[in-house]
């Protein structure tokens, strides 16, 4: 699926929601596509946030890595998307 | 974790833009190109939530400088660049993101490219190389419509100016100063390659601006050699701000 609008962001933008559930900032580790197997920084995924969650998806392939979604009191987390996640834990006192 | 932040200084960068000075207890120190998330709550209860760069280098004082784009449609934006008043409190979440950050520790060339409200993230790692008494070498490219949409200004000519200073390069694309040597326009490959580091040099470099600009400029440095693993990216979205 390509972009044509434009209408993402960089995973960086999801660190704030994220800090909700990680005691470490997860967009600077590293995920594995589960579709086509990329494994870049969570930072480097295009980020949909137009809908009722956010929405990351693989920067090659735009298969879905991460989805988090708010409803009333339950947030909904799925990462099924993504094989792995591979966190540098020598700085996780930054930017949490 | 929210905090509250006090407004202690206002001033308009642009007509529509404005830098929002914050004293926050706690704040724990950011690093250069982290963002802060903003919440405003009404009196009904009904809160917003926003997403803006930090413009401040790292500071153990609890300062954080936000300049906030008005967005015509905003929410949010024509509340924090018109109504925001000194002594008003608002509620602030971070620092954010540890991607998109230059650490004071790094000694590689820094390419910089601003697109618009995009450079406030790349002049907090200016305000941060000043501040950390840095010689790593920058550069950056700052594209904007018009001269008179240029942040930071005064500051900039000042840094540019300097002995060991930036090497400032605009690209305006709508109209240019009197006399200018380049027509407005976009950036493109030649103009890269002529002002921004040789990828020999294997600078790290940081893009930040409306998501088709971030997506075009970045293509350009691949194109000039530069390695897509040395280029990070900050995009703001279509509308180029953050609502």
């Amino acid at each position: 699926m390509s972009s044509p609008n434009y209408d993402y962001l960089d995973g960086n933008a999801a660190a704030g929601e994220l800090s909700k559930v990680f005691a470490v900032d997860i967009t600077t580790a590293a995920g594995r596509c589960a579709e086509c197997g990329t494994t870049k920084c969570l930072a480097e995924a295009h980020l949909y946030m137009h809908g009722p969650g956010l929405v990351a998806r693989c920067p090659a392939c735009e298969h879905v890595l991460l989805r988090l979604v708010n409803v009333r009191e339950h947030m909904f987390l799925d990462v099924r998307g993504m094989t792995y996640l591979r966190l540098d834990t020598s700085r996780s006192e930054e930017g949490s | 974790m929210w905090r509250v932040g006090t407004v202690v200084a206002l001033h308009d960068e642009t007509p529509t833009a404005r830098t929002i000075t914050l004293q926050v207890a706690d704040w724990p120190r950011h690093v250069a190109g982290q963002h802060a998330d903003v919440r405003l709550t009404a009196s009904d209860g009904y809160s917003a939530v926003r997403s803006y760069s930090i413009a401040s280098a790292p500071n153990a004082e609890g300062r954080v400088e936000l300049t906030v784009e008005r967005l015509p449609d905003g929410e949010v934006s024509p509340y924090l660049t018109q109504e925001l008043a000194v002594g008003d409190r608002v509620e602030l979440r971070g620092p954010i993101g540890g991607w998109f950050v230059w650490r004071s520790q790094q000694t590689e060339p820094i390419q910089l490219i601003a697109g618009g409200s995009g450079i406030v993230p790349l002049m907090a790692m200016i305000r941060s190389r000043a501040s950390a008494s840095s010689s790593a070498l920058f550069r950056l490219l700052y594209s904007v419509r018009e001269p008179g949409g240029v942040f930071y200004r005064d500051e900039l000519q000042a840094i540019s100016d300097g002995v060991d200073s930036v090497t400032i390069t605009y690209a305006y694309t709508r109209a240019a100063p009197r006399d200018w040597p380049r027509p407005p326009g976009r950036i493109d490959a030649s103009f890269i390659a002529e002002t921004t580091w040789s990828s020999k040099l294997i600078p790290t470099c940081y893009v930040c601006g409306p998501t088709s600009f971030v997506e075009s400029t970045a293509a350009l440095l691949v194109a000039c050699g530069n390695r897509p693993d040395k280029i990070r990216t900050e995009r703001f979205g279509p509308t180029g701000g953050r609502r």
